[in-house]
């Protein structure tokens, strides 16, 4: 006689099943605002999704914004590595959800949002007292029809790092000027001087640089074109430019120049901090890198020299979502981020280098110096690096993915595979990977 | 409910002279139908939950899975599909990345399957022996199966790391060579499975502890009665005892190794991880279907070859299905 029982039996399976659906139910939409932000009479709400360290949370400038403007409440959420936020912007952003009012775009990823979806960005082309960066910068967030989807903040001009002291062993000058004009105007020189440094250099197993990929960067990063031409299409197979650098990183590769490593992988830490090698090609944000990673034991023993040649690696840019409901509120907050005197201040407690011209010709902004790489003349060397840089950068949709495939290209040379082979087997792993 | 409630009360009801014959004859029969709906239909409604959860979470995603893979997707722009019909398929197979996946996929799974299991019948083995703070033992062995995957892989990645790491550094006391743990392909391949192994073992070695602790202890004491030593006793009597256990494990490991996939990644660090070192010389298919996916940005094609691992799966027990039909019909 179960009648009562199953009839309790059920209702709590019945009460589970619906319970079971509601979870699935609830997975659904929140809130009817497409990002974070909100407006509710003098109260605003600005949310931000930035990445790795760009500098605008880390020095303070936004509880300085917040108490200059009363009743803006700004929310920043920072992803560490760039690659993760990059993808779950996309996916948000082809959701139409969880997009934030203000996104960072790095420049890797530049041309497939001006490319793809300049119609969820606001156009910064009418806001006003925008005009003070450096030309080429600007153009990189620009889509064809002249709409603007974002302000520069930082940019990636390169110097070498390099070790006075083994310098000083191998029998080379140590002085950053003379450093500087060791190699000054080309690649191949710096790569004459590592032959010099195999050579001579005695007292240990250290390599000249750490790795072929970043001389092939530093070199590729300093022409206009790189792997795509202006009209969108692949060139880097017939590019001289991908070339050079290409059979120049071999020979440093197969001559044994390097210490084999990869950039900010976990084995380049450990040799940054036992000094395996003796230079890193090193642009601007990479600096607070090798301190932070080589450590206090090795304050003093770093130093700064010009670059051959000026390129530019890296850089981000800070964007508005069109739909956003604080869409003016939040373009005025990225331009004030963005104007020079703030890209100044983010230098001086950062290091990482102003895409404003007018920042980078500021006295104060020149008279950077740093402690840690020997006292070097931080603003001096990468303000006048940063006027070096070729005035037009073509980007390309996949420029990220080229970049690091070549990376790979180029560790299979370190590994022994023949350079035939190896850019054999890169081309083909590149055709995979833009199809 | 409301109704249903109703209806069953009115079953219950005791008969009264007021009713018609013809009344209570229909609700006897509504009672009876209840009654039956009660036994059939209340357990499925008791394992309804899973199945709707089951429905939400794996199986409309695999259909939705087979769905993309017949489409060029990006996941830039996953609103915007082309139909491919079986492009992706075609392309897959004639993919000498997928072929070289499949190969690393089966060989790291074998030096990491085979080890882990017969190291596992050996600690369970002995764990079975009376002795002095088993509990101990027995916790201590499943510590690393409750370690996450991502602090194991770390740690054994800096264990194995080419200039400072531990392995390299105890090598070179003993005067042997420092080995490119990384960037080779066989030393790549067994240090992964060395990681699955270090995770696995003690897991693997409980469910065998417990399957033994399950065997009757005459069948020992008959064994020893007929004068089998140890050794005779574990092969004759433990194994065929815990042989279902066995295959279980075979099972789980199976399908654990085909989706191998955390461990890679993170012993090749950031981008040379998701391509499974330089010359792809550890690539798992599931470190593909993340490339395809998560770097090329590719959705039709991970899909693809996602389905392609589900087939793997699906062909590898075909194939042991079969061979146990021939072993049973030759034996």
């Amino acid at each position: 006689m179960g009648t009562l029982g199953s009839l309790r039996r059920k209702a709590v399976a019945t009460a589970a099943a619906v319970g079971a659906l509601s979870l699935v139910v609830g997975c659904g939409g929140d809130g009817d605002s497409v990002t974070g932000g909100s407006k509710d009479g003098d109260k605003v709400t600005i949310t931000m999704g930035l990445f790795g360290v760009m500098g605008i949370k880390e020095t303070g400038l936004l509880e300085e914004y917040e108490k200059n403007n009363p009743g803006v409440t700004i929310k920043a959420e920072i992803a560490g590595d760039e690659q993760t936020y990059y993808t779950a912007l996309q996916t948000k952003l082809a959701a139409g959800k969880g997009l934030k009012d203000i996104q960072g775009i790095e420049i890797g990823r530049a041309k497939e949002i001006t490319e793809t979806r300049a119609d969820k960005f606001a156009d910064f082309s009418k806001v006003e007292g925008t005009d003070h960066f450096l030309p080429w910068k600007q153009s990189q967030i620009t889509t064809k029809d002249g709409k603007v989807l974002g302000l520069g903040t930082d940019i990636g001009p390169m110097a070498v790092c390099y070790r006075k002291d083994y310098f000083e062993k191998a029998g080379l000058p140590t002085d950053r000027e003379e450093v500087g004009k060791l190699w000054a105007g080309d690649w191949k020189k710096y790569v004459e001087v590592g032959r010099t440094f195999k050579k001579n250099f005695k007292g240990g197993d250290v390599s000249y640089t750490d790795s072929a990929s970043g001389l092939f960067n530093a070199m590729v990063y300093g022409y206009p074109e790189q792997y795509y031409n202006e009209q969108g299409d692949l060139i880097y197979e017939k590019n001289p430019a991908v070339k050079e650098a290409w059979e120049l990183s071999s020979d440093a590769a197969e001559e044994d120049l390097t210490a084999k490593l990869r950039q900010f992988q976990p084995g380049w830490d450990p040799g940054l901090s036992n000094g395996t090698f003796a230079t890193a090609v090193c642009p601007a944000w990479m600096l607070s890198h090798i301190s932070e990673k080589a450590g206090d034991v090795n304050k003093g023993k770093w130093d700064v020299a010009r670059a051959p040649k000026g390129a530019n690696w890296g850089g981000s840019f800070l964007g508005v979502i069109e739909e956003s409901p604080v869409k003016e509120e939040a373009q005025k907050l990225v331009a004030w981020l963005t104007a020079p005197e703030q890209q100044a201040r983010i230098f001086k407690d950062l290091g990482n280098i102003p895409s404003s011209q007018k920042a980078l010709e500021d006295p104060s902004v020149k008279a950077v110096k740093n402690d840690y790489f020997s006292g070097a003349p931080l603003g001096e060397i990468f303000g006048a690096a940063a006027q070096e840089i070729p005035d037009k950068q073509v980007l390309g949709r996949k420029d990220g993915t080229i970049k690091d495939t070549f990376s790979q290209g180029l560790a299979l040379v370190e590994q022994g595979t023949p350079r035939d082979e190896a850019w054999k087997t890169t081309t083909e792993r590149i055709e995979k990977a833009v199809r | 409910m409301a109704t249903s409630t109703t209806k069953a009360l009115a079953g219950e009801e005791p008969p009264g002279p007021s009713r018609a014959g013809d009344g209570k004859e229909t609700s006897r029969r509504r009672g009876a139908w209840l009654h039956r709906l009660d036994v059939k239909g209340a357990p499925y409604a008791f394992i309804a939950p899973f199945f709707v959860v089951f429905a939400a979470f794996s199986f409309y995603p695999l259909v939705y899975t087979s769905w993309i893979s017949l489409h060029d997707v990006e996941l830039a722009t996953l609103d915007v599909m082309e139909w491919v019909a079986f492009d992706n398929y075609v392309e897959l197979w004639g993919d000498s990345r997928f072929w070289n996946a499949l190969q690393n996929t089966i060989t790291i799974g074998v030096i990491s399957t085979v080890p882990q299991l017969l190291m596992a019948l050996g600690i369970a083995h002995l764990l079975n022996y009376r002795m002095r703070a088993s509990l101990f033992f027995r916790v201590a062995s499943l510590v690393p199966y409750a370690t996450s995957v991502g602090a194991a892989a770390l740690v054994f990645t800096m264990i194995f790391e080419r200039d400072f790491g531990m392995i390299n550094w105890g090598l070179g006391l003993v005067g042997i060579d420092p080995v490119n743990w990384e960037a080779d392909k066989w030393p790549a391949q067994a240090a992964i499975s060395t990681i699955v192994i270090w995770r696995w073992t003690g897991y693997n070695a409980l469910l065998y502890l417990a399957a033994m602790q399950a065997i009757p202890a005459d069948r020992y004491e008959a064994a020893s009665l007929d004068g089998a030593s140890r050794w005779q006793q574990f092969r004759h009597v433990t194994v065929p005892g815990i042989r279902s256990t066995i295959v279980f494990t075979i099972v789980l490991s199976t399908i654990g190794a085909t989706q191998l996939f955390g461990e890679p990644l993170i012993f090749g660090q950031g981008p040379n991880g998701v391509t499974g070192g330089a010359n792809n010389q550890y690539q798992t298919l599931g470190l593909l279907l993340y490339e395809e996916g998560w770097k090329n940005y590719q959705m039709g094609r991970s899909a693809t070859v996602a389905w392609a691992m589900f087939m793997v799966l699906v062909l590898a027990f075909v194939a042991q299905r079969l061979i146990k039909r021939l072993r049973s019909r030759t034996s």
